[in-house]
């Protein structure tokens, strides 16, 4: 799978990543510069709070942690939030497995640090799509790349501007309306309606619980529900 | 422990778990239920976001009627399943959002 030898399709494939990922970033750059902010409102110095974003780089976990931090927790009980909330990614982890089955070390360890949820998602439904099994390791690595960048770029802005940013931005909203574009059209079979509708349901119940572990109760129990009806259709 | 070991241990915590399972599938067998329910980890965490997430608004839960999320995201729902555009999906619901917060009088 090397460049040198199909130049034209493997770049092909990473813009296809890069514009796919696109129209996320809208939802995702807000929350980058709020984080920015809101490190520097806790008094984490601007190297941490940039280390953190490109060092950790989970949008939800970095949030908690420079709460916790600016709260005086201890380092410990930081670690353990953040590896609780990021245990979603072992999901990601495991779907996305089989996929770069074939790929070297290297590329194994560089998609890894970018499997963050939207740049999982986008990847993933076009995979499950149609997808050039040869390169589509490329539209993971453009997908990934395009979010890495707004990441670290809206966290350094954030962190500039610091408390001169509005509080209340409805741009948030184009996360939950991305999710919900990419998810309707995946629902092609009843097993994977119930899936959603029943991991749905459960994060609402759930709504209360602590470092969203309320979200991996839903992910197991839709799981299971589809897994329960495509057994029983069988 | 200092900051930076702090943020440095979280790293590599948050990057051994997205790595976890690439690494182990390689070298482990696993039931064949678990390869099949692979294919319903994207539907499922998405629609674990996607309904808390419209129906809360600033860390509140909100499903009453005066939610303009739910309505915009409804609406979403419906462009998503009969254009399957991404970006149409989010200027509808973006719009949307935008009306009825001035319909319910919310700005």
């Amino acid at each position: 799978m090397n460049e040198t030898i199909l130049p034209t399709t493997s770049r092909h494939e990473f813009w296809r990543g890069v514009r796919d990922e696109a129209p996320i970033l809208l939802g995702v750059a807000p929350f980058g510069l709020i984080f920015g902010a809101l490190a520097i409102d806790a008094q984490i110095a601007a190297p941490i709070a940039q280390a953190m974003s490109s060092m950790i780089f989970a949008g939800a976990s970095q949030f908690i942690a420079a709460q916790m931090i600016g709260a005086g927790t201890s380092g410990l009980v930081i670690l353990l939030v953040v590896f609780v909330v990021n245990l979603r990614h072992a999901l990601y982890s495991a779907s996305v497995a089989p996929h770069v089955r074939h790929l070297a070390p290297g590329w194994k360890f560089l998609l890894a640090y970018l499997l963050t949820d939207e740049a999982y998602v986008v990847t993933i439904t076009h995979y499950n799509q149609e997808s050039d099994p040869i390169h589509k390791h490329w539209y993971f690595l453009g997908a990934g790349l395009t979010l890495w960048t707004t990441w670290q770029v809206s966290t350094v802005i954030g962190i500039i501007l610091g408390a001169q940013l509005p509080q209340d931005w409805p741009l948030g909203f184009v996360l939950p309306l991305t999710f919900i574009a990419l998810v309707v059209p995946a629902l092609k079979d009843k097993a994977s309606i119930v899936a959603a509708l029943t991991a749905a349901l459960v994060g609402l119940l759930t709504f209360g619980f602590s470092f969203k572990t309320g979200l991996l109760v839903a992910a197991f129990l839709g799981i299971l529900a589809g897994l329960l009806v495509e057994g029983r259709l069988k | 422990m200092s900051l930076w070991l702090v943020i440095f241990l979280a790293g590599l915590l948050t990057f051994g778990t997205r790595l976890s399972f690439i690494l182990l599938l390689d070298r482990i067998k696993v039931p064949g239920w678990f390869r099949r329910g692979l294919r319903f980890v994207p539907v499922a965490v998405l629609s674990g976001i996607i309904l808390p997430d419209l129906a809360s608004r600033n860390a509140v839960l909100d499903l009453s009627l005066r939610n303009p999320q739910l309505y915009a995201g409804a609406l979403a729902v419906l462009v998503a399943w009969r254009t399957k555009n991404v970006l149409l999906t989010i200027i509808v619901g973006m719009a949307a959002l935008l009306i009825f917060q001035v319909v319910l009088g919310l700005v």
